[in-house]
Order: structure tokens, then C-alpha cells, then sequence
């Protein structure tokens, strides 16, 4: 066990300070609170700046544009990333999930067609994997493609799709195959969102944005040579697509944590309580300190499960331990907010009084569907119980 | 960067489980519960002879020189085969304290033998206000005389030298000398046993002052959460293997989600338990300078988690767990004590808000 960095680590850490120290724009915390698509010209802009000097994305291999960066090097990306409060890339899906899957699957035509412009972010990518009838079942989605001489003919519907309304491409995952068990009549098609048939329409969400879509396919015709992976693969596709999203994902949360109780504890120093402060009030204090006793386990937790993988070369499910560890923790986090605020902690954005600008309010409605998306809370335990604990199936 | 145990540190904590799976069944816990002490001389001799009564200390006094990543491997070892007897007083908590403050030939007199497991120690900390802040401390040497009460203090029938905290330093008094008088407690966990010691005028030596006692106690609660770890571990173990063989409706009760999901919460805490032990011992053995923190950050954490993965374990065994003869309520037992000692996950929180809230500079947490 040694946590201290490498001279590789190191290296890779001061040639990215440097870096983000003279390029990060200085000027989003202006942007930071508005809407994501007056936002989304902005991250395209700063991706393509991260593209251009080989920072976009430092996990993928060197051949593909990255920087085959070890996992500990990725986590320093971020960690890095969130100290000088650079915005979010624009192809967030493209980079962390797709981009990965198509290197891994993909043909080398397909690598060559999709990567440089994944990075790049002139194409946005997005997932088409829910349905409205196929959310922690997945493998029981109905979206159908039939094949017509050397293409794909889509008909379905999908929903809480991320980035539908500016995606130029999705990971659309198909039955191909209606007579075979679910999970064997899947495939995963490369579709283009503007052929004709691909209509997009936003999903207003509770917190009143519309940060998801559903789409509608009629007749939508795609080539087989967008089949990602094998025929009737599918499954394992999705599956690979979700390993990586259930991975990367706790390693950039833990440190927009980090600043939110840090936030807070600024805040109950300056908001009156029983006679004092907030940071005075035992109750206060003593959930101040829980939370931020779990938000560093979160980060340890994270490390432990790196040095496992790089140690054993798989990523296993470890990562539904840190999808429920952080998604729990925020509920607590942003409840602890509301504790603190009192009755300004419910003022929206719009409002003149509303505390750093609405963020708490927007967190505390936004962290609600934390424990749903990405797999749900029960999902996860599903898999620790069957693939590391070994219990039977529960379903 | 690296966060996984090394190759000697795989080995060590091999060999020890093994050592304790043939040394230390539950069958020779539960035999040294029911006695008096629940210590055994002839396993203390074996403890001795493996090195682990000198695990950390220095080779000047006849100890192995291993670090506290090591010690706290061996502690979750010794958790999870629920070592009785006098270890954590004498060699964890004494031996550091000694180590600690004391000076070269003090070492040369207490360390060595604990070193050589020829002597015992234990150390007398909390009086009838049962505070673990050391500001509370009542008791006084006066002309290098000890008197008044001390309570909970573990394992000091058998123990040679009793540390005592007083409110001017710490000092030794020889657990034999005629102003020394001990009264057993009746404490929940049946494999460690507790004593209110009473001074008259007991002649006391001072090793040094309370200030040097932060590193000591700190590597004692570390380990003491790193024993922790592995009573959890041992509680999911069992759960997981009841739950996949027990049958209810025709099926074993580990396909339910209602308990299948209660295992993978027990995975969790004991997982997060060990991540935040594992790392407060890198921290406390390369003096990093939010040591202090990360200690109370495990403590916090473990102190309910390991309340929690018993509660859980149980709960899964039905009426079986809460039979004498199902070994989860020794676990239990002894999870309650660990809770409280050196400090509950409230008192750890607060500790953890003066470092993190009143003065964010010293801790790396919130920075």
C-alpha cells in the first residue's frame, strides 16, 4: 500500500496544471446556472480546446487520441478538472461511455468514421437504451429493427434519453431477434439522429428542466454496417457501455461533493441558530461531520476499487457499491442543506432572496432521482447480492 | 499511487488467519469467555512466538519494526477469529503508549518484555464521568503517589503494569503493589474483560506527559476499527452462507430481495469500514497531516456500521441468531463494546467538526 503518487503520477499532474492553469476559461461561473442549451455552444467550445492540446479524453488509448492514462491518472484528470472549476466537456456520453465501447467493439471503419469527432465534440452522442416499458429490465425492450436488404428498419420509442435534443448520433440498443430469450435477441446500432423517421422530444423532468428526451423511430432506416459489436451481441454491448458508466462516474462526483460541504460549512458560519451560528448547533455540527466523513470513504472506496481493477485488469461490479454510496450520500447532503437554509432553502433560482442562486433547492429535487438513474438503488444490490456475493437470483 | 496490499502484506495477513483458524477457534473463544480472565497462557506464548506481541515496535526492543498497515492487517485477522485475552490492552494500546512517551530505558524495562511476551499491560483511562476527552481526567499523582478510581479498564487482572492517565502525565504503577485493588465489571462482551481498579497511595512512575498521547491513541482506535473490520467480515460470511443454505417457501431465503439486499448493505459498510481503516493506518504510519481526521473518519463509520452489519446479520438468522449457541451475538457483544471505546461515531463527529468546521486549515477534508 503505498497512496503517495508516482514520478509518473506526478509528472502527469503538473504537465496538466500547467496546462489547465493557462488555458481554463475564467469566466463560467457565469454560464454555470444557465440553461444547458444557451450553455451547450460553450462546452462544445472547451472540449474542442481539451481536443486540440490531447486532453479530452486522457483514458483512451494513445492511437485513438487519448493519453492511455491509468486510472489513477484519470482520477487526477478530474481531480485536477474540478480545482480550477473547469466547465463540463460538451459530449460527456461520447467520451466516458460510447467513445470507449466503439474502441472496444467497433470495426475499424466505425473507429475511423466516429472517433475523431467524438473527441473533437462536432458530434454529440446519446444513449437510446430505457423504454417506457424497459427501465431496470432492460433486456425486455421492444424497440424493433427488422432487416431489409443491407439495412435496419427501426420502430420503437425510448426515453430518458441524455442528450437527445443536441445529439447527432445515439447508442441505440434493438431487438433484432423476437424469438430467442430476451437477452439473446439484442443488437446495438450506430444511428444517425437526423435520418428521416428520428423524432426527438423533450422529457420535463421534476425539477422543471428538460435535461432528457424521448425519442420516436418510425421506418428509420440504418446500414448494417452500424451494427456495434455482433448481431444478437447486444446485451453484452449495453453491458460493457454501462460498465464504464457505473466506473468513471463516482471518481468526478466525489469532488463536486467536496465543494458543496465545504459550501455549507461556510454557510452555517454565517447563519444565525439557537443563539449562535449553525456550525454552532451540535445537531448541525454532527451532520456536517458525517457527511463529510462519507464523502472522503467515497473517495477511499474509489481508490480501493482502482488499484483492484488495475491489479486484476477487470472492472467488476465494485461499481455498484460507489453508484449507491454516492447517490445515498447526495440525498443526505442536499437534506442537510435544506436543514441548514431553513425556509430560504426552498427559494428557486428566480427568486432575488434564493441562496447562491438556487443551487440548493435545484440539488435537493435534482438528487432525488440520484438513487434511479444510472440503475436503481435495488439494481445495484441486485448485483452485489448475485455477482460478488454469490446469493441466487432474485428475479 | 497504490491501494491494495502489497505481497509481505498479503502474506501476513494469510498466515495470520491461518495462525488464528488453528490457534483461536470459536471453540477456544467461547472456553476462555467463560473463564475468568479469557486469557491463556500457552496462546499468549504462541502469539509471542509468531512476533505479533512486537508486530510494531522497534528492534531495539526486540520487536518485528513493521509498520501500522501491517498491525492493522493482523487486528482484522484477530477480529474476525475474535481473539480473547489481553492483545489489544497490552500490545496495541500499551505497547504504543509506552513506545510512545516513554524514555530509552523505560522501553528497555516495559517494552521489551511486552516485546518478548513475558509481561502484560493494559492502560486505565476513563473515571466515573466515563468521558473519553483526556480534559476530564480528575486523578492526580501527588509526591509520586497514586489514589482514586478508574473504570472499564480491560484485561487488568491479568496485566503486570497498569498506565495510568492522570491529569499530570502518565504514569506506571505495578498492578501487584499492595495500593492496587481490582473489582471485575460485568461487561456485554463476554472475550474481553473489564475491571475498575482502585489507588491508594500506589507508588506511580512517570513515563511522560498526556500531550504525547495523540499518535498512541490514535494507532490504538485505528486498530481497534481494523478489529472491527473483521467482525463485520465474519458477520456477512456466515449471513451470506446461512442465507444461500437456509430454505423458507420452498426456496433459500437469499433469493428474496428483502434479505438479499440486506447482505449487499452489510458488503457495503464492512467494504467502506475497511477503506477508511486501511487508509487512517497509510496516514498514521507516514504522518500525514490529516491523520488525526482520517482516524475519527473510520471511527465515525465503523462504529455504526459494525452496530449495523450485527444488527442485519442477525435479523437474517432468524430465530437461530438470537440463540446462545450461534456464535453472531459474541460478534455483536463485542461490536457494542468497540463502539463505545476510544470514543462512539457522536463523539468521533464532533472531533471531526472541530478539525473540519472550526478550523478547515488543519484537515485536508473540507479544504
Amino acid at each position: 500500500m503505498d497512496l503517495n503518487f508516482s514520478p509518473e503520477e506526478l509528472a502527469f499532474r503538473d504537465q496538466l496544471r500547467a496546462w489547465l492553469q493557462a488555458n481554463v476559461p475564467k469566466d463560467w461561473s457565469e454560464w454555470r446556472e444557465k440553461p444547458l442549451d444557451e450553455s451547450f455552444p460553450y462546452r462544445r467550445a472547451w472540449q474542442r480546446k481539451l481536443y486540440e492540446a490531447g486532453w479530452a479524453a486522457v483514458s483512451w488509448p494513445k492511437e485513438y487520441g487519448g493519453r492511455s492514462a491509468t486510472l489513477m491518472q484519470q482520477a487526477i484528470f478530474w481531480e485536477e478538472m474540478a480545482r480550477v472549476e473547469a466547465p463540463p466537456m460538451a459530449n460527456a456520453l461520447g467520451l466516458g461511455l460510447i467513445g470507449p465501447t466503439i474502441i472496444a467493439l467497433g470495426t475499424d471503419a466505425q473507429k475511423k468514421r466516429f472517433i475523431p469527432k467524438i473527441l473533437s465534440a462536432e458530434e454529440i452522442w446519446c444513449q437510446g437504451f430505457s423504454e417506457p416499458n424497459a427501465g431496470s429490465d432492460l433486456a425486455s425492450l421492444q424497440t424493433e429493427a427488422r432487416l431489409d436488404g443491407d439495412h435496419y428498419v427501426v420502430n420503437g420509442q425510448k426515453v430518458w434519453t441524455s442528450y437527445g435534443w443536441v445529439g447527432d448520433w445515439c447508442e441505440l440498443v434493438v431487438r433484432t431477434d423476437p424469438d430467442v430469450p430476451k437477452h439473446k435477441g439484442l443488437t446495438v446500432l450506430l444511428v444517425d439522429m437526423k435520418a428521416p423517421g428520428v423524432e426527438v422530444r423533450p422529457l420535463r423532468q421534476m425539477t422543471g428542466e428538460s435535461e432528457f428526451t424521448e425519442l420516436f423511430f418510425r421506418d428509420v432506416r440504418v446500414p448494417v454496417e452500424n451494427v456495434l459489436g455482433k448481431v444478437s451481441d447486444g446485451w453484452n454491448v449495453a453491458v460493457s457501455t454501462l460498465m464504464y458508466e457505473r466506473g468513471s462516474y463516482g471518481a468526478r462526483l466525489h469532488l463536486i461533493f467536496k465543494r458543496n460541504i465545504s459550501r455549507l460549512i461556510q454557510l452555517a458560519r454565517t447563519i444565525p441558530r439557537n443563539g449562535g451560528t449553525a456550525a454552532e448547533d451540535p445537531l448541525i455540527r454532527q451532520k456536517l461531520a458525517q457527511c463529510a466523513a462519507e464523502i472522503e470513504i467515497m473517495r477511499l472506496n474509489q481508490l480501493r476499487a482502482f488499484s483492484r481493477i488495475t491489479a486484476t485488469g477487470v472492472p467488476g461490479p465494485e461499481g455498484s457499491i460507489q453508484k449507491i454510496f454516492w447517490s445515498e450520500l447526495n440525498q443526505r447532503v442536499q437534506q442537510l442543506a435544506q436543514e441548514i437554509l431553513g425556509p430560504y432553502g426552498q427559494l428557486l433560482g428566480t427568486d432575488s432572496l434564493a441562496v447562491d442562486k438556487g443551487l440548493w433547492s435545484y440539488g435537493y429535487l435534482r438528487a432525488r432521482g440520484n438513487t434511479i438513474e444510472a440503475g436503481t438503488s435495488e439494481v445495484q444490490r441486485n448485483i452485489i447480492g448475485h455477482f460478488v456475493l454469490g446469493l441466487p437470483r432474485s428475479y | 499511487m497504490q491501494f491494495g496490499l502489497n505481497e509481505s502484506q498479503e502474506i501476513l495477513k494469510d498466515s495470520a488467519r491461518s495462525f488464528f483458524s488453528g490457534e483461536c477457534p470459536i471453540s477456544e473463544v467461547r472456553r476462555l469467555m467463560d473463564t475468568d480472565t479469557a486469557y491463556d497462557a500457552a496462546l499468549w506464548r504462541k502469539l509471542a512466538d509468531q512476533g505479533y506481541t512486537g508486530i510494531i515496535f522497534p528492534e531495539e526492543y526486540g520487536g518485528v519494526g513493521l509498520g501500522k498497515v501491517e498491525l492493522i492487517l493482523l487486528m482484522e485477522e484477530a477480529g474476525r477469529a475474535l481473539l480473547p485475552g489481553p492483545f489489544f490492552s497490552t500490545v496495541v494500546l500499551s505497547g504504543s503508549v509506552i513506545d510512545a512517551v516513554g524514555t530509552v530505558e523505560q522501553k528497555k524495562k516495559y517494552l521489551a518484555p511486552i516485546c518478548r511476551g513475558e509481561a502484560r499491560a493494559t492502560v486505565a483511562i476513563l473515571e466515573a464521568l466515563a468521558s473519553w476527552d483526556l480534559r476530564n481526567i480528575q486523578m492526580a499523582v501527588v509526591n509520586g503517589k497514586l489514589s482514586g478510581e478508574k473504570l472499564f479498564v480491560p484485561d487488568a487482572a491479568v496485566a503486570d503494569w497498569i498506565l495510568v492517565l492522570a491529569r499530570n502525565g502518565v504514569f506506571l504503577v505495578e498492578a501487584k503493589s499492595p495500593g492496587v485493588k481490582m473489582f471485575p465489571m460485568s461487561g456485554m462482551d463476554l472475550t474481553r474483560k473489564l475491571y475498575s481498579v482502585h489507588f491508594h497511595g500506589a507508588p506511580a512512575e512517570k513515563l511522560g506527559d498526556l500531550s504525547g498521547l495523540i499518535m498512541p491513541i490514535d494507532v490504538a482506535t485505528t486498530a481497534l476499527v481494523a478489529e472491527m473490520v473483521g467482525g463485520m467480515q465474519r458477520t456477512l460470511d456466515m449471513t451470506v452462507e446461512y442465507a444461500k443454505t437456509r430454505k423458507q417457501f420452498g426456496k433459500t431465503i437469499g433469493s428474496f430481495q428483502a434479505v438479499q439486499h440486506q447482505c449487499a448493505d452489510m458488503y457495503l459498510e464492512t467494504e467502506s469500514s475497511r477503506s477508511a481503516a486501511y487508509y487512517a493506518a497509510w496516514a498514521l504510519q507516514e504522518n500525514v497531516p490529516d491523520a488525526s481526521a482520517a482516524v475519527s473518519i473510520a471511527k465515525i463509520y465503523a462504529s455504526d456500521a459494525g452496530r449495523t452489519v450485527g444488527n442485519r446479520g442477525i435479523q437474517i438468522h432468524g430465530g437461530m441468531g438470537f440463540t446462545w449457541e450461534n456464535d453472531l451475538h459474541l460478534y455483536y457483544r463485542r461490536a457494542k463494546a468497540s463502539e463505545t471505546a476510544f470514543g462512539d461515531a457522536a463523539f468521533h463527529r464532533e472531533r471531526l467538526a472541530q478539525l473540519v468546521i472550526d478550523a478547515p486549515s488543519i484537515a485536508g477534508v473540507s479544504a
